[in-house]
């Protein structure tokens, strides 16, 4: 089976390696091998309580939050063992961005929201750079022209899915080459959804993206690679186009018909 | 008609719906008179202490005039420049000068009742300005505390009549006391000052809090988001709760035993009472703090760790600022705790007689509840009036400092 996380010619982003992660003695992650492809939109399906989240936290090591929490395996970004000794935790959620399910925008102005980041790792050498990388961040995310005259508002004051645009923003300022995205729509209504959607599009590319999904059609809309997950095992990987038409696992054909998850 | 089976139905459903309402209306009315009652009790609680408080806030004053003029006594106003200016009029002979004229206007009985050391406020008001020595001077002094309570009808009968007699002629009067404000503790109800036992308090209370605020907000912060949830930390947790419902005079006996052991000659200062008392004060803020900090959002850690800030940068910008209100709420009710707080301080000696204001930290000092219960002991019936002046003093201090508080929580309060 291992032979099949390696669907693309071009090196992968990100390779994990039979990761285990267990909550104390629950095995959340049983035995996980993966390669994601810095080129494609990666979405991870399966049902509630899949670890399909558990395991994206793993791959910018937030889950080091978690008391009790426990990572087996190698997971490597470009080569390099994230869970070494010696690895520099913030550096490494630098380069991995994250987007949460729910918005969760700092409750101070927008600028702050965004500048933040750039801030703390010293992106910006003067006051002008840093309001560059503002608006940039805020323009590759869509959220420009609705917020460029109130750039002090509170971030909080935003709709719900300009918020997580915000977070996007927020995100990229930093310039991550990898963002993580845990159900970023599943707080939103369609329409905001659909503005979310087309804006991961826009990213992909310049950004390795991985997203985890309750929605099949998000997952068919959004990505070009797909791993479904179920009870903590990956099932399955491979192109979406592929999962969706033609499952190789009985598994996999019964969630995306739908008879069950 | 209808169906009996539905009618008795709906019936039992009205008297059902008609004992709720009856339920929720006397549960209103409950609630009602139980916040009544606490008002009136602290309405009457007020109106009664301002009502005392009003005569301690004055003192029984006799008026007379000083003919400087006359030139009974020579003194250069340029020699009232240096620090020893109350030395000088005292050698120019200003103590019998002021004896002479209060005989001369009150009489030998109304200037026997004038007390030895009224005439340095005479002095006081030449420093002030030495151009007084070229007129009359209206001088204002205390009389004594016997004939303060003769005024009031109370104490000396024979005293009474003088009293009665001076006052007729305007030369006995109730004035307010500015130099209540300002004095420290006496032996007399006509000579006490508040300021001393006032300085002290501050002085206490800014120990208490440089010392409890920054301890109990550390702990607070690494119990929460730092310290491994183990067997050692539970036992912290207990030993902090613990600590709070400690009775304060135990943390006297701890301060004494230990902080009194350690600095001899600090005996009644305030860096001790402030050390004692925030001890007391301190877990109150741990417990407030780490409820503050539990309730912060954990998306707002996540979104801080996302963009790669530190465990440290995530707390000082983003946990503590949230937290700031609720953690500045448990301090508000740990400060105010230990500035009522009496017991404790008796144990290190803040009940001593101190009669100047405390020059600093380590010089003995006495604080606002001491002295009043020190008043309250004492036999003189003036000092009734002045426990209840020191009292809405205590009350007012509390009310700035808690409108301080309050006013750094309001503007530190941010929604998400």
């Amino acid at each position: 089976m291992n032979t099949l996380h390696t669907l693309d010619s071009i090196d992968p982003k990100i390779t994990a390696r039979n990761v285990s992660v267990y909550y104390g003695e629950k095995r959340a992650i049983d035995d996980v091998s993966i390669d994601i492809s810095p080129k494609y939109v990666t979405a991870f399906i399966g049902p509630s309580g899949c670890g399909k989240s558990t395991f994206l936290r793993t791959l910018n090591r937030m889950n080091d939050t978690i008391a009790g929490a426990r990572v087996e395996g190698d997971i490597a970004l470009d080569g390099v063992d994230i869970y070494k000794s010696g690895m520099d935790v913030v550096q490494l959620r630098a380069r991995v961005g994250m987007v949460f399910q729910k918005p969760n925008p700092f409750p101070k102005s927008i600028f702050e929201n965004i500048a933040y980041g750039p801030r703390i790792h010293g992106l910006a050498a003067s006051k002008t750079e840093l309001e560059e990388i503002v608006e940039r961040s805020l323009k590759r995310a869509g959220l420009w022209d609705e917020v460029k005259d109130r750039l002090t508002d509170s971030g909080t004051a935003l709709s719900g899915g300009q918020q997580q645009r915000l977070c996007i923003a927020r995100a990229i300022a930093v310039e991550p080459e990898v963002i993580l995205m845990d159900e970023p729509c599943s707080a939103l209504d369609p329409i905001a959804t659909a503005r979310i959607e087309e804006l991961i599009d826009e990213l992909r590319g310049n950004y390795a993206i991985v997203i985890v999904t309750h929605s099949m059609q998000q997952a068919a809309r959004v990505s070009q690679r797909t791993a479904f997950f179920h009870l903590g095992k990956m099932v399955e990987y491979g192109k979406t186009s592929d999962i969706f038409t033609n499952p190789r696992e009985e598994r996999t054909k019964d969630y995306i018909t739908g008879r069950y998850g | 008609m209808s169906d009996p089976a539905t009618l008795s139905r709906d019936a039992r459903i009205a008297a059902r719906l008609n004992r709720r309402y009856a339920a929720e209306r006397r549960f209103k009315a409950l609630g009602f008179v139980a916040v009544l009652f606490s008002a009136l009790v602290l309405a009457f609680l007020l109106v009664t202490m301002t009502a005392n408080a009003l005569g301690g806030f004055q003192r029984a004053e006799l008026r007379f005039p000083i003919d400087f003029a006359s030139g009974a006594m020579t003194v250069d106003p340029a020699q009232l420049e240096g620090a020893n200016a109350m030395q000088v009029l005292e050698g120019a002979g200003l103590k019998d000068v002021v004896a002479f004229a209060a005989s001369q206007s009150l009489g030998d009985a109304g200037a026997a009742e004038l007390p030895d050391g009224a005439w340095r406020e005479v002095g006081e008001a030449l420093i002030d300005d030495p151009s007084r020595l070229g007129g009359t001077f209206q001088a204002a002094l205390p009389a004594s505390d016997d004939l303060a309570a003769a005024l009031r009808k109370d104490g000396q009968p024979q005293l009474r009549g003088l009293a009665d007699q001076l006052a007729a002629q305007g030369k006995l009067v109730t004035a307010f006391d500015w130099g209540f404000l300002s004095r420290g503790d006496a032996t007399g109800p006509q000579d006490v000052g508040i300021w001393g036992a006032l300085k002290g308090s501050m002085l206490t209370m800014l120990v208490t809090l440089l010392l409890a605020f920054p301890i109990g907000v550390l702990a607070a912060v690494y119990l929460e988001e730092y310290a491994p949830k183990n067997r050692w930390t539970d036992i912290i947790e207990v030993s902090i709760n613990n600590l709070a419902a400690v009775p304060s005079i135990i943390f006297g006996l701890l301060g004494l035993a230990v902080f009194l052991a350690i600095f001899p000659n600090y005996r009644s200062a305030p860096l001790i009472g402030g050390m004692t008392l925030a001890l007391m004060t301190m877990p109150v803020i741990v417990i407030s703090g780490r409820n503050a900090i539990k309730a912060v959002p954990p998306s707002i850690r996540d979104a801080a760790l996302a963009v790669g800030a530190s465990r440290v940068q995530t707390v000082f910008h983003h946990v503590l600022p949230l937290a700031l209100p609720g953690i500045l709420t448990g301090t508000i009710i740990g400060m105010a705790r230990a500035l009522g707080e009496t017991a404790p301080l008796l144990m290190i000696g803040m009940r001593a007689f101190v009669a100047s204001p405390p020059d600093g930290f380590t010089s003995p000092a006495t604080v606002l509840p001491v002295q009043i219960f020190l008043w309250s002991d004492e036999i003189d019936r003036g000092f009734v009036e002045r426990t209840s002046a020191a009292i809405i003093v205590l009350l007012l201090f509390l009310l700035v400092m808690n409108g301080l508080a309050i006013y750094l929580r309001n503007r530190f309060e941010k929604r998400w």
